[in-house]
């Protein structure tokens, strides 16, 4: 006969064998999907998982650890809390125990103060037990609560491997960041079954909220991963620029040379300001070599949002990208930077804007989005950042634009500009046909017109002039782009050591939305 | 047949393609003048060029369609 000891041993090895044999079969097979342990294996550093729960509806054979694994554990020795749908469970639907369990770890990542991760890959709540784990105070609702209030005091992250229905695809919203598997994950509020049920809408389910739609048209994904191993590795590169939580700084490594050489950089930013060119030739110049996380790289692109260390200190980068949409701020732009300012300030991290933007979109279509609302938005964000900050006036910084990448008014520990740039409400183009336009309607002759307008926008260009813009103190210094990342680690060794900025004091700000 | 939509605002500077080109994503198809810069406008997709809507000097909209590919 069994002891006790060996009685148990079978139960606790039942039970990490995850759910029935069958269904573990279509989950690698059928679906090609890791399995939910193995996933905890790729992502935790060896022998460093603590679990709790794992006994949890240990009385049903079918449901291991009822349909979620919670687990802390080390990345890279850095420690993590995790919750891990068991889709082999049930397709890792919630029940009352999966619920108080995901419920549990948040509470224990919110007192250790460590990083939350989500592997989440699960068909929702289980209708047949409602009663149980949606409407009341320790129930589904109370998941997104918390997650509410863990925003910008630990760092939250999704991998979506799976499905993430309704109201659970909201965990993945409120994370910091959505890392979506190609063809695994999905997130929707209406399922597409249930969309042609309820509004007669035909659509695939890749089409309504599959890994590539949320990352280049929705934006709600943040990393788009073509496996789960990419994305399980994403989590770890993700991590090694943020700090456990809000009170700590972040890692710093050692210094590595950029890929490449500033030498050509007056080549690669062409002097005509309406000639694109491409940032990342820019970024590739001044970065660490290797150091590059890119959040919504397949999303509005006309601006650049990414993490990179220069020097070994990590930074993060708000840059126009002059090459798509001219580098024009959009609604969608606005969002992004908004999103990605807020995140570096909650977390310790640098802030490094590279400009070369002729402003806000104008025209109806984009004041119908509400250009005004969005672009506010990124002001708002840009003002109320405190972490250190250094904006480069790369080429031209026109309107708003100049604002909205922290141009002088919005306190940069120090705003630097190229020789080429150009600081103006508008173009010389737009200027002058804004100030002069009766004079050049009255020119009957379309060659003096032409030689007037070209007369005008010199003087305007003479005025904007960047050794004028200099001379009145407006930007900081005027640098040989040559030395730009000299530049900006000598001043960022400075800056990183500011106490914080005086703020005013409130509950919290209005921000539009 | 597919569409080629514009992703924004303002005036055609330049038309870099003819009807009946093969054509491939990420090839310039036209420039567009707005916010006083030339922009160039690619193609998403690729295909063989059936129709062009629009000529040097028309306004497009973000959202119109300015090519029709096969």
């Amino acid at each position: 006969m069994a002891t006790k000891g060996e009685e148990l041993a079978a139960v606790r090895e039942r039970i990490l064998q995850m759910g029935p044999e069958r269904h573990k079969k279509r989950v690698k097979e059928d679906y090609g999907k890791l399995l939910c342990r193995e996933r905890l294996e790729i992502l935790l550093d060896e022998g460093s998982i603590v679990e709790d729960g794992l006994m949890a509806n240990c009385l049903d054979e079918e449901l291991a650890a009822d349909g979620v694994v919670t687990v802390l554990g080390r990345i890279n020795g850095r420690e993590v809390a995790v919750m891990a749908n068991d889709f082999s469970v049930k397709a890792g639907s919630w029940g009352a125990r999966t619920v108080e369990k995901i419920i549990r770890i948040q509470e224990t990542a919110m007192r250790l103060h460590i990083p939350m991760i989500y592997l989440v890959d699960s068909a929702g709540l289980r209708i047949t037990d409602q009663l149980f784990c949606f409407p009341g105070r320790r129930h589904a609702g109370r998941i997104f609560h918390l997650q509410a209030l863990m925003s910008g005091m630990i760092p939250q992250i999704c991998v979506l491997s799976g499905p993430s229905a309704a109201g659970g695809a909201y965990i993945p919203t409120f994370c910091d960041v959505i890392i979506a598997v190609d063809k695994l994950g999905a997130m929707y509020l209406g399922s597409p079954r249930m969309a042609e049920v309820t509004i007669g809408e035909k659509v695939t389910l890749e089409e309504m909220g599959g890994a590539k739609m949320h990352c280049a048209v929705s934006g709600v994904a943040d990393v788009f991963a073509k496996t789960e191993e990419e994305a399980l590795q994403a989590v770890k590169d993700y991590l090694s620029y943020f700090p456990p939580n809000y009170t700590e700084d972040p890692p710093v490594y050692e210094p590595k040379e950029p890929e490449k050489s500033l030498e050509d950089i007056e080549k690669i930013v062409p002097p005509n300001q309406n000639q694109p060119f491409d940032m990342y030739e820019l970024i590739w110049r001044i970065i660490d070599q290797g150091s590059w996380f890119e959040m919504k790289k397949l999303w509005a692109q006309e601006i650049i949002t990414g993490f990179c260390r220069i020097n070994g200190q990590p930074v993060g980068i708000i840059a126009n990208q002059p090459k798509i949409k001219g580098g024009v701020l959009f609604v969608d732009s606005a969002d992004k930077a908004c999103r990605f300012i807020r995140l570096c300030d909650a977390f310790n991290i640098p802030l490094l804007y590279l400009m070369d933007v002729p402003g806000f979109m104008i025209g109806s279509a984009v004041e119908k989005a509400g250009i005004l609302r969005h672009g506010c938005k990124m002001l708002y964000a840009v003002s109320e950042a405190t972490v250190p900050k250094i904006s480069v006036i790369v080429r031209k910084a026109y309107g708003a634009g100049l604002y909205a990448m922290c141009g002088p008014s919005h306190e940069p520990d120090a705003c630097i500009a190229f020789p080429g740039a150009m600081v103006a409400v508008m173009g010389p183009e737009a200027a002058v046909n804004a100030v002069y336009y009766n004079k050049i309607q009255e020119i009957e002759d379309k060659k003096e017109q032409m030689k007037f307008r070209m007369e005008k926008q010199k003087e305007y260009s003479e005025q904007v002039n960047i050794y004028k813009v200099a001379a009145d103190l407006i930007v900081d210094d005027v640098i040989v782009p040559q030395n730009l990342r000299k530049e900006l680690i000598a001043r960022f060794s400075y800056y990183k050591k500011k106490p914080g900025e005086l703020r005013y004091p409130k509950k919290h700000g209005v921000m539009q939305v | 047949m597919a569409e080629l939509i514009s992703s924004m605002a303002g005036v055609v500077a330049e038309v870099k393609v003819n009807v009946g080109d093969t054509i491939e994503k990420g090839d310039e198809v036209l420039t567009v003048e707005s916010m006083k810069m030339m922009i160039p406008f690619e193609a998403e997709i690729g295909g063989v060029v059936k129709e062009i809507k629009v000529d040097v000097g028309d306004f497009i909209n973000e959202g119109d369609v300015v090519a029709i590919l096969e």
